[in-house]
């Protein structure tokens, strides 16, 4: 016999397995499946102007930093601005998608295609965020690599605000609407990576982005 | 791994005698308590949400049969391949082939305790394939001597600063750092090389969606989006009790799991993985292998402790627990410690070879009222005591004993005159205290505290008092 088949063969014994309840057992299964019910939520205000404000201090709880701009075309300006605040190299490794922005015009030299190791910048966008966490969600695909938010000592995230969600579970319908099936990667992402593995003291840098710094693009 | 259980007592006692481990383990006592405190208030209805996380893992285990292959039928679709393993050695088994037939020379590995069960990083080594592992707490007991974790969190909980600080100044070579961060950055530098050269990621599981063949994992370092993204092959090792129906389930539960196990709102990284990479993407495995583990799961469907298999793994119950934090993690004696390792370790390891184990605990029910799936841990360890007893596991001299009570307890006379020559001998002992210092009869057992002295009369003496009362008022 298999592994499989015996191993599905004690559980079917542990649950005393017969016609009957097998069918009532996949009844519940579709249902579950179908109805996808919540659990209980906490009470945000969903009004647009309130999830981006929850969503700037949940995301400095989790040490973001962030930036608030009017339209897309002022992003590669804040980009600039930051970089040179921290001190930062004038160079960066972006998503393929985010190629067509006026970088050079900034005075930066942005690549857009998949993360190496020597990039020390990355710049992303989001799939949409999550005011409940302060949490961005990164879907991979050709046009935006999943190594990008990871490799590279600073991540920098774009994010619209008309794309902040309440709730996780509204990134599920909006993924379900938009895309259809999940993608290879999804990443909820919530500040740096951090470590607590020494006397639980939190470092952050563990092996991700030291830092991540959110451009939030208001229309 | 070798399960040393059997070596309880004798493990916990020396845990107690080392002073350097109780320092390191009373600095880290309570920091996990106060976090978890403050991050379920911020949920409105913790209860609520911990009903319905308990609700999303009875719903599968109830059906687990049922679950287990829709979710494998979904992963097959994504182009996933599905194993299945009965106990540790096949999963070394399935691991070593699929290494082998990729051409795999080093395996990065994020935190898995599946494959400490299973042994695994000793049958790759056997097999001349190098494990790596990149979670820091287990990167640091790797590095020193393959120690096992004490914590299923963290897992080098019980070493100081000091100890790493000791340890990498050895084995890396470089001078001696004093700063958590830098030692973390060193760190960081030796295994970056791993995660860019590692032909194979090798990760488990917190979570299988049954709705798309993915799997979830939760991280805060970013190790387990390296071993997951960078090499071309990833494998996932879960036992088979890890599945849930929708991504939905899994948003309920990450409000409850981060809370509970680090007092985070989420964690750093939470990832959903499904299928394999596409030609024309950057990065991601080109294949993708699930291991379906079993090694006693399956066997504990439908019993006495069904209820057990509920377990998110998050350690809440061993940061609540008030034994684990004196003896630390060790003295359990495998994979699993704490509260929900006293019930795992005899289910999974064999209950002859951890005797002492669900009596490691004082059935005070923290645990059972911190465990975010509503597991009733102090009942379980109770029933593997009865357990025990019907087997006729227990030592002779406590069979004989209970025995002998037995005997006593059903002739009232006889135990009216034991109970009462018996308090005047502990009275006796208590001198003009109210604490008796050394029991002559368990000796070992008043080492480490004093015995309450038996105060007034007897309960069988008030009762008759009260009777005589009773019928001289009526
Ligand atoms: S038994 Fe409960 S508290 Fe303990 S690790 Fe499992 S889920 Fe967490």
């Amino acid at each position: 016999m298999s592994s499989r088949e015996d191993i599905l063969g004690r559980v079917r014994v542990g649950l005393n397995r017969s016609a009957t309840n097998a069918a009532a057992g996949r009844a519940e299964m579709a249902a579950a499946l179908s109805n996808r019910s919540h659990g209980p939520k906490p009470a945000i205000d969903s009004n647009p102007q309130a999830l981006l404000a929850r969503f700037r201090i949940k995301s400095e709880q989790q040490s973001s930093t962030v930036d608030i701009v009017a339209q897309d075309s002022d992003v590669p300006v804040a980009v600039e601005r930051y970089l040179t605040a921290m001190k930062l190299p004038k160079a960066a490794v972006a998503w393929p998608s985010l190629a067509p922005l006026d970088w050079v015009g900034a005075g930066l030299k942005v690549e857009g295609r998949g993360a190496r190791d020597a990039d020390l910048v990355g710049i992303t966008g989001c799939f949409c965020a999550v005011a409940e966490t302060g949490t961005l969600m990164l879907c991979s695909s050709p046009d935006t690599p999943a190594a990008v938010s990871l490799l590279p000592e600073t991540h920098i995230a774009i994010v619209s605000a008309s794309r902040i969600l309440a709730y996780m579970e509204d990134a599920w319908t909006l993924a379900r609407k938009e895309l259809g099936v999940l993608p290879r990667a999804v990443n909820f992402i919530s500040g740096p990576s951090r470590t607590g593995d020494i006397e639980q003291t939190i470092v952050l840098g563990a092996h991700g982005p030291y830092r991540v710094h959110l451009v939030i693009v208001e229309s | 791994m070798e399960i040393k259980s059997m070596h309880f007592k004798a493990n916990a006692s020396a845990t107690l005698a080392n002073v350097v481990l109780q320092g390191n383990l009373k600095n880290a006592k309570g920091k996990f308590v106060t976090k978890r405190a403050e991050a379920i208030k911020d949920l409105d209805d913790f209860e609520g949400t911990r009903d319905a996380a308990t609700a999303i893992r009875n719903k599968v285990i109830d059906n687990l049969d049922l679950w287990l292959e829709c979710f494998e039928r979904k992963a097959l679709d994504t182009g996933a391949k599905v194993f299945w393993a009965k106990d540790g050695a096949e999963v070394c088994r399935l691991v070593t082939e699929i290494a082998r037939s990729h051409g795999v020379t080093k395996v990065t590995k994020s935190k898995s305790m599946l494959s400490e069960e299973a042994g695994l990083n000793q049958a790759l080594e056997a097999a001349g394939i190098q494990p790596v592992e990149t979670d820091l707490g287990e990167y640091i007991l790797q590095v020193d001597n393959n120690e096992p974790p004490s914590h299923i969190i963290a897992p080098a909980v019980h070493k100081s600063l000091d100890d790493v600080a000791d340890l990498f100044h050895k084995v890396h070579g470089t001078p001696r750092k004093t700063e958590i961060p830098a030692l973390t950055r060193e760190a960081r530098e030796v295994l970056r090389g791993h995660f860019l050269s590692a032909e194979m990621g090798l990760s488990g599981g917190n979570f299988l969606v049954a709705e798309t063949g993915s799997v979830a994992l939760v991280t805060n370092e970013g190790n387990g989006r390296m071993v997951t993204t960078m090499p071309h092959v990833h494998v996932v090792i879960t036992g088979i009790e890890k599945v849930i129906p929708t991504l939905e389930d899994l948003s309920t539960l990450m409000r409850i799991l981060p809370r509970s196990a680090t007092g985070q709102s989420i964690s750093n990284y939470f990832s959903i993985l499904t299928g394999v990479k596409k030609p024309e993407e950057h990065d991601g495995p080109e294949h993708l292998y699930f291991i379906l583990v079993d090694s006693g799961r399956a066997d504990v469907v439908g019993t006495d402790f069904h209820a057990m298999l509920r377990c998110i793994r998050c350690g809440a119950c061993m940061n609540h627990c008030p034994v684990y934090q004196t003896i630390g993690g060790h003295a359990y004696g495998w994979v699993y410690p704490g509260p929900m390792g006293s019930v795992l370790t005899p289910l999974y390891a064999g209950m002859e070879n951890s005797i002492d184990l669900p009596h490691a605990a004082t059935l005070c029910n923290q645990c059972g009222i911190v465990c975010p799936v509503s597991i009733p841990l102090p009942d379980l360890l109770r029933k593997l005591r009865e357990k025990q007893t019907e087997r006729g596991l227990r030592p002779l001299t406590e069979r004989i004993g209970l025995r002998v009570w037995a005997w006593v307890a059903q002739r009232p006379k006889l135990y009216a005159l034991g109970a009462s020559l018996g308090v005047r001998y502990l009275k006796w002992l208590a001198g003009d205290t109210d604490r008796i210092r050394l029991l002559p009869t368990a000796p070992e057992w008043s080492l480490g505290r004093d015995f309450p002295a038996p105060q007034g009369k007897t309960f069988r003496e008030l009762y008759a008092a009260r009777q005589t009362r009773k019928g001289a008022t009526t």
